[in-house]
This record gives structure tokens, C-alpha cells and sequence, in this order.
């Protein structure tokens, strides 16, 4: 111990001390750094984040400004989360064709891949509602009958009964749900796109919105059986009126002007 | 008279003994006599008030089935039926046992399916059967009180239906059910007094379908099975209009007799009502209400509309401004009540019209020849102006489904039916009477021209001509047998004494709208026999 205090004030003593300090701190952190495929993933995090700002420049930029900042064409994307992009990219509404009422659904221009690139990159601007996974809006094993209470209470009201869609007004409307994927279903309960009201999980439950998620697809997809024959449209007294009319009453019309054609003649002789 | 037949030796044959065992009973062949050679006359249009009877039989048959199932109770079940997406759901007995009969009865969902759509196409062919007794004026003396009998089968018929499609407490009908509820509400002072009485207290209650039960199996179909009675007897009675042709005067009907013809064409149309009414309803849904769900009261869809004929009352409502007046504590809610004081006035123009244009045109005659449109132009575009009135209230009250399939705004087609419930019947009203007029002219140049073969010939010194083949005498009848009235006159103000005369206000405003329908500008004088003669005897045509 001597020698060591006895050499305490040399002058290259703080170099030995910053050494083995170094040698610690570089021991432990090799003991203890995270493990190496981590660093891989950040690096594919950011680079999603930067392939999504490049789509984003191009596509979506114009509108909703350079940082996703909002313009006067369109709002800011911060804190709308990724579970809005992928519901907006996945459905075709966005980018939007033209400003008007509403946003239609139409073809999807980008790949899932580009859709989860650009939702990567809206995430990184502010924290909001995740892409939902497949376990979490699959409606296997859901309760039908209670989706259809829910539906009926929270989502008829714009949607119609069987989801078919309803006008709102100046030209706005609930969308038909026919054929939308149950994915896009949670999406859309979870971030209120254009004039929808959100139901995060807070007020709905996962469970519950997987039950109704089940109970669309029951009632309204290509598997729904209609046993009364055709469903005209769904659309309920309307289009029911209008079919008596020109299909029934038409066909009885017809019918008589075909039995008051025909009639008795006298025989001629 | 029957019973004087003199019982002979030889037996008669079994039939003629059942029916003399019933003739001595029941007087049948007076009554067959009277009426077996009854004659009918043979038009298309003559036949669709019997698509209206034969849909109210059809009705009428499978209402009986259906209640043999349904349970007309608001107590509370849950449901464990067939159908999956409602299990376990609370729901009334009424609600439940429509599931039952849609699913679990055999034909069950045929049956409402054809009792459905039977009473859409039933108050469909009263429609369009009013319309066409009143467009060709069979409605005019001595018809009035049946034109009045049908009107209430019309009416009724809204109420059959509206009451009949509530029944099963589904979502969709109970929100009508609610509607009309707040419609009574609207009512000053008596309202919610009515409401209460109605319902057994407060809204929904317990009673309603009990009681909407007995107004729709027992109540109104009783009343309507009677006026059809009474509007049939009268038919018979008043004997059928024809139209205007050679042989067919005022005072005869020329067709083909009830025994066998009629029978025959009445007994197979029956069938093919029927037929037509089953397979609609085997081809098409009607009323889903295992899609739409049990009915609470907190709940509701949108595209909620009554059943078409409901609907022009819903567009009322619909676009009619929210205005309302709070005085002393109480609220007077005129975007409701005057949509409920307009109801009864759209639907009572057109009963009361037979009596307007009697007392303007002043005629107490007899008529059983059926006009043409064209030759009553004032009437004719009265009745299109009301048609015109109740198809913009249907638009109304379909305005969320025209938004959405016709890509528009809701708003624009509010204000749409707001402006045109006004101005669409007088355009309509001076449009259709310019067409009657034209097609007067056109009915007079083809009388005293011929018709237009299509052919033309060039004479030597180079013009060209349309060669007009002239009509038969038959056809030449049909066009000009109508009688034209004389537009009536004020008499002078002073009489041959030289004392002023005293005219009424009422008679003044007569003569003036007699004037409207028969002055000038409102009808085409029909050729007369010396015009044609003029035109045949003299140069041919051109």
C-alpha cells in the first residue's frame, strides 16, 4: 500500500486512474449492454421511419404539410398514431383524390409494406393509437348476439341496422361496411376517421370490438345468409316501397291488360 | 217462385235438387237472375280495383295463418331460436314469436313475406285504382259515396298497414310507433292525454302491441270487409262506366256478362294476383327483422322509414322547418304539428275534389260514360298537381336514401322537397294541362284530317303532300262523342225590371272557376259534323 501512496501524486497517475476507469465502465457495459439483434431492430425502426418520410414527401406532403404539421387542405398527423394511417393508406381514402365532403373509399395505391412504412413514420411524430394485430380484432370466437346489441346501440344510428350506410349531413355519410376487413373495422372504432366518433378501448373493450367486428361479418359480408331471398339493398322500407311498385304492382298491371286483351269473342260462323 | 215447380215422378238431377233445396231456403234464383247476366265492360283499367280486392283476400288468408302463431305480448323473453346472431338477446314475446314464425314455422316466413308485400301492392292498386276513377271522372254522380267508400278503404288501409307492421316490435317499427307517438304529443292540450290513453301511460309500455293487435286483426279489417261489401254493392248497383265508343251511351253498359265470362276472368285474375303477390314475396325480402333487431327504445337506426304509403306523412315531418313556441311554461312544437294538420288536408284535396267540381260545373246529371283525361284538362292537372304534391313528400321522406345513392347532400334535397312541395304541383297543374290541350287539338285535326299515313306524294307541279288516311265512323265517334260544357255566365246585373240583381259571392266565385275549366284557353271546341263535312266534300285533304 506504500508504494502505491507514495506514488499517488506522480504525474502520470490520473492516466492510470482514467484507464481503469475506462476499463471498467467498458467491462460492465459489455457485461451488461442490451443484446445485439435490439440494435438491429432499432436500425430497421428508423429506417421504415426514414423510407416512410420520403413516401411521405411525396404523397402526402402537399397536404398535410412538410413535418405532418396540418395545412388548410388537410390536419395534422400528430398523435394520430399509426392504427390511422393503415386504416386511411389500407382503405384508399387516403391520399385523397379531390377535397369534398368526404373522403370515398377507393382503390389502395401503396403496398402494405409502403402503408406500414408511412404509419411508422406518422408514429414517430407523436405517440397515438397502434396498428392493431391479428389477435386483437380477429373475431373468431367472438359473441355475435352481444356485437349485435352493441351495433345497434353505437353504430346503427349512421350505419343503418346491418351496417349498409346512412347520410349524414351536407353530403357527408356513414360508409357501407360490406366486405371492409376486420382489421380496418378496428381501425376505424379505434380512430374515428373522418366524421366518426372514436371509441378507444376505454369506453369499448377489445372484446367488444371484436364482437361487433363478428357481428358485421355475420350480417353484412358475402357470407350472410338472407333467407327472406333477395335483400334489396337492406335498405329497409324505400327500396321495398319502390319494388312493390314497379315489380309487383307492375307485373299485376301487366297482367290485367293481358286478361282484358283476351276476351270472349263470338263464334264466327 | 222456384218452389212452385211441381215435384214430378222422375227424380231431377242431384244438382238441380241442391239447388232447389237452396232456393227454397236462401231466394238464390231471384238473386242469380238478377245478377248472373250482370255485364262488365272490358278494360285493363276496369281491373285494378280487383288487384286491390284480391290482395285485401290475400291478405286477409295469410293474416289468419299468422295469427295462429304470433303472440301479441310486450313481456320480456330471451331468445333461443334458430337464428345465431340474436341469441340470448332480450326481446318482447312479439318479437320473438315473429322470429319463430320467420324461422321455425314451416312457410312461416313465406306467409308474412306474402302478407307483407300483399299490403304494400293492395294500398299500392287502391292508389292508382282512385287514381284512375279519377282521372276519367267515374267518380262524378251518381258515384260520389263510392268514390268517398274507397277513399276510406285507402285511408284505413294506411292505418291496417301501419298498425300490422308495428306488431312485431322490431327496432324499425317501434322508432315508427315513436314517431307517431310524438306526433300525438304535438298535439296542443289534449296530446299527451291522448298519448297516455293510448299507450297506458308512458312510452313504450307494456300495452301497445296488445292493443295495435286487436285494432289490426279485428277493428279496422272489419270495418274495411264492410265497406268493401258496401263499394262492390254499389258497383253492382250503380252498374259499371265504359268508355265513350259507338254503341255505348249514358244509358247502357256494353261488355261481357258476369255468368260465364266474368266469372271466369274474375276467378283466374284472382289467381294470378295471388301468384304474382307469392312470387314476390318467395323472391324478395320484406321487412328483415331478424336484421334490424328487437326494439328498445334508446336505440335506433337510420334509414327508418314507414312503409311507402306512410311516407309521404314522414316526409312532412322530415322537412318541415324545426320552428317551435314556448309560451307560459308550454311548448307548441309546429315542426311537428302543422306536418300532422297537413296529413289529413294532402290526403282530403283529392277526396272533396268530386264535390268542388260538381258545385262549380253545376251539373246534377247522371254520367256512366268514363271521360278521357285529356277532355277534363282541369281536372286531369289537378290531379297530376296532387300527385306531384304527394310523390316530392315521398322524395322527402326517403331524402337519406336518395343522399346516398345519388351521391347529394341531404340539406339540397330538403330544401329541394321544401321548395317543390309548393311549386311543383303549379307547374305540374299548367304543364299537363298544356299537354290535354295539345292532345284535344291533336284529337281534332285527326278528325277532320285523318291520320297521318307516313306517306308523302309529289303532286305534277312539283309540291309535296302528306297523303291523311281519314278515320273510321267508329273512331271518329270515340273522338268527338264527349260533351263539351258551356262556360257558365254571370246573369246581367239587372233584371228585365230594371232592379239590380243580387249574385252571392259563393255564385260569383262559381262562375268564375267554371269559367277556368270551361272558358277559353281551357278547352279545344270538338269538330262539328258541318266542319267535316266542309273539309271532306270540299278539296280533299292537304
Amino acid at each position: 500500500m506504500k508504494k502505491l501512496s507514495a506514488r499517488r501524486r506522480h504525474p502520470l497517475a490520473a492516466v492510470v486512474v482514467l484507464l481503469l476507469a475506462l476499463a471498467a465502465t467498458g467491462g460492465l457495459y459489455a457485461a451488461f449492454a442490451p443484446a445485439g439483434t435490439a440494435k438491429a431492430d432499432e436500425t430497421a425502426q428508423s429506417l421504415a421511419i426514414e423510407e416512410g418520410k420520403k413516401l411521405y414527401t411525396v404523397g402526402c406532403a402537399s397536404c398535410h404539410g412538410t413535418g405532418g404539421q396540418g395545412t388548410t387542405d388537410g390536419p395534422s398527423l400528430v398523435g394520430v398514431g399509426s392504427a390511422a394511417v393503415d386504416f386511411q393508406v389500407g382503405t384508399g381514402r387516403m391520399p385523397a383524390q379531390q377535397p369534398g365532403a368526404q373522403v370515398p373509399r377507393k382503390k389502395v395505391i401503396y403496398s402494405q409494406a409502403e402503408i406500414d412504412q408511412l404509419a411508422a413514420y406518422v408514429a414517430s411524430l407523436g405517440a397515438g393509437p397502434i396498428t392493431p394485430k391479428a389477435g386483437q380484432y380477429s373475431p373468431d370466437g367472438a359473441d355475435i348476439a352481444k356485437g349485435g346489441d352493441l351495433f345497434r346501440n353505437n353504430c346503427a344510428q349512421c350505419h343503418n341496422f346491418t351496417g349498409e350506410g346512412g347520410a349524414l349531413t351536407h353530403g357527408k355519410y356513414a360508409p357501407n361496411l360490406a366486405n371492409v376487413s376486420p382489421k380496418h373495422l378496428y381501425e376505424a372504432m379505434q380512430t374515428g376517421p373522418q366524421n366518426m366518433p372514436s371509441f378507444p378501448d376505454t369506453t369499448m373493450p377489445e372484446k367488444e370490438k371484436k364482437d361487433i367486428i363478428a357481428y358485421v361479418q355475420a350480417v353484412n359480408s358475402d357470407r350472410t345468409e338472407t333467407p327472406g331471398g333477395f335483400k334489396l339493398g337492406a335498405l329497409g322500407p324505400v327500396s321495398e316501397g319502390l319494388f312493390a311498385w314497379v315489380f309487383g304492382l307492375g307485373a299485376l298491371i301487366a297482367c290485367a291488360v293481358w286478361v282484358a286483351a283476351h276476351t270472349a269473342k263470338a263464334k264466327k260462323s | 217462385m222456384s218452389t212452385a215447380t211441381e215435384t214430378k215422378n222422375k227424380k231431377a238431377p242431384a244438382g238441380e235438387r241442391v239447388a232447389d233445396w237452396a232456393d227454397g231456403r236462401l231466394g238464390i234464383y231471384t238473386l242469380a237472375k238478377a245478377n248472373m247476366r250482370k255485364i262488365f265492360p272490358d278494360h285493363w283499367s276496369f281491373m285494378l280495383g280487383e288487384i286491390a280486392l284480391y290482395s285485401f283476400i290475400v291478405i286477409i288468408l295469410t293474416g289468419v295463418y299468422l295469427t295462429l302463431f304470433f303472440h301479441p305480448s310486450m313481456n320480456e323473453v330471451e331468445y333461443h331460436g334458430s337464428y345465431v346472431p340474436l341469441q340470448g338477446q332480450l326481446m318482447s314475446e312479439a318479437f320473438n314469436s315473429t322470429m319463430h314464425i320467420s324461422f321455425d314455422v314451416r312457410g312461416g316466413l313465406l306467409i308474412r313475406q306474402i302478407h307483407h308485400w300483399g299490403a304494400l301492392i293492395f294500398l299500392a292498386a287502391m292508389f292508382v285504382h282512385m287514381m284512375r276513377v279519377f282521372f276519367t271522372g267515374a267518380f262524378r254522380k251518381p258515384r260520389e259515396i263510392n268514390w268517398l267508400f274507397g277513399f276510406l278503404l285507402f285511408f284505413l288501409g294506411m292505418f291496417t298497414g301501419f298498425t300490422g307492421y308495428s306488431l312485431p316490435d322490431d327496432l324499425l317499427s317501434g322508432t315508427g310507433v315513436r314517431f307517431m307517438q310524438g306526433a300525438i304529443l304535438s298535439v296542443p292540450i289534449i296530446g299527451t292525454y291522448i298519448s297516455m290513453f293510448l299507450f297506458g301511460g308512458e312510452f313504450p309500455g307494456g300495452d301497445f302491441v296488445a292493443r295495435f293487435y286487436s285494432a289490426h286483426i279485428l277493428l279496422l279489417p272489419g270495418i274495411m270487409l264492410g265497406l268493401v261489401v258496401a263499394h262492390l254493392i254499389l258497383v253492382v248497383v250503380h252498374k259499371h262506366t265504359h268508355y265513350q265508343g259507338p254503341g255505348r251511351t249514358n244509358n247502357n253498359v256494353v261488355g261481357m256478362p258476369l255468368m260465364p265470362v266474368y266469372m271466369a276472368k274474375a276467378g283466374g285474375f284472382f289467381f294470378l294476383v295471388f301468384g304474382v303477390i307469392a312470387i314476390v314475396a318467395a323472391v324478395a325480402t320484406i321487412n328483415p327483422i331478424w336484421a334490424i333487431g328487437p326494439y328498445r327504445p334508446d336505440y335506433v337506426g337510420t334509414g327508418a322509414q314507414p312503409d311507402w304509403y306512410m311516407g309521404f306523412a314522414e316526409g312532412l315531418i322530415r322537412v318541415m322547418p324545426g320552428w317551435e313556441i314556448n309560451l307560459w311554461g308550454h311548448t307548441l312544437v309546429l315542426g311537428v304539428f302543422i306536418p300532422l294538420l297537413l296529413f289529413p288536408l294532402v290526403l282530403g284535396a283529392i277526396a272533396v275534389y268530386p264535390f268542388i267540381e260538381s258545385w262549380i260545373t253545376g251539373d246534377k246529371r247522371e254520367h256512366h260514360i268514363a271521360q278521357r283525361p285529356r277532355n277534363a284538362p282541369t281536372r286531369t292537372a289537378f290531379g297530376v298537381a296532387w300527385i306531384t304534391a304527394y310523390g316530392i313528400m315521398l322524395v322527402g321522406g326517403g331524402n337519406d336514401i336518395f343522399a346516398t345513392h345519388f351521391n347529394l347532400s341531404i340539406n339540397s334535397i330538403t330544401w329541394f322537397v321544401r321548395i317543390f312541395f309548393f311549386a311543383g304541383p303549379v307547374i305540374a297543374f299548367i304543364i299537363t294541362k298544356r299537354i290535354c290541350l295539345g292532345l284535344q287539338r291533336r284529337d281534332h285535326d285527326k278528325v277532320l284530317h285523318g291520320r297521318e299515313s307516313g306517306i308523302i306524294k309529289r303532286l305534277p307541279h312539283g309540291e309535296f303532300v302528306e297523303v291523311h288516311e281519314p278515320l273510321s265512323a267508329g273512331d271518329r265517334y270515340k273522338l268527338t262523342a264527349h260533351e263539351q260544357y258551356e262556360p257558365a255566365e254571370l246573369p246581367p246585373a239587372v233584371d228585365e225590371n230594371g232592379v239590380e240583381r243580387k249574385i252571392s259571392r259563393t255564385e260569383k266565385l262559381r262562375v268564375k272557376l267554371n269559367k277556368s275549366y270551361y272558358g277559353d284557353g281551357s278547352q279545344i271546341a270538338k269538330p262539328t259534323a258541318e266542319e267535316y263535312k266542309e273539309i271532306t266534300e270540299g278539296h280533299g285533304h292537304h
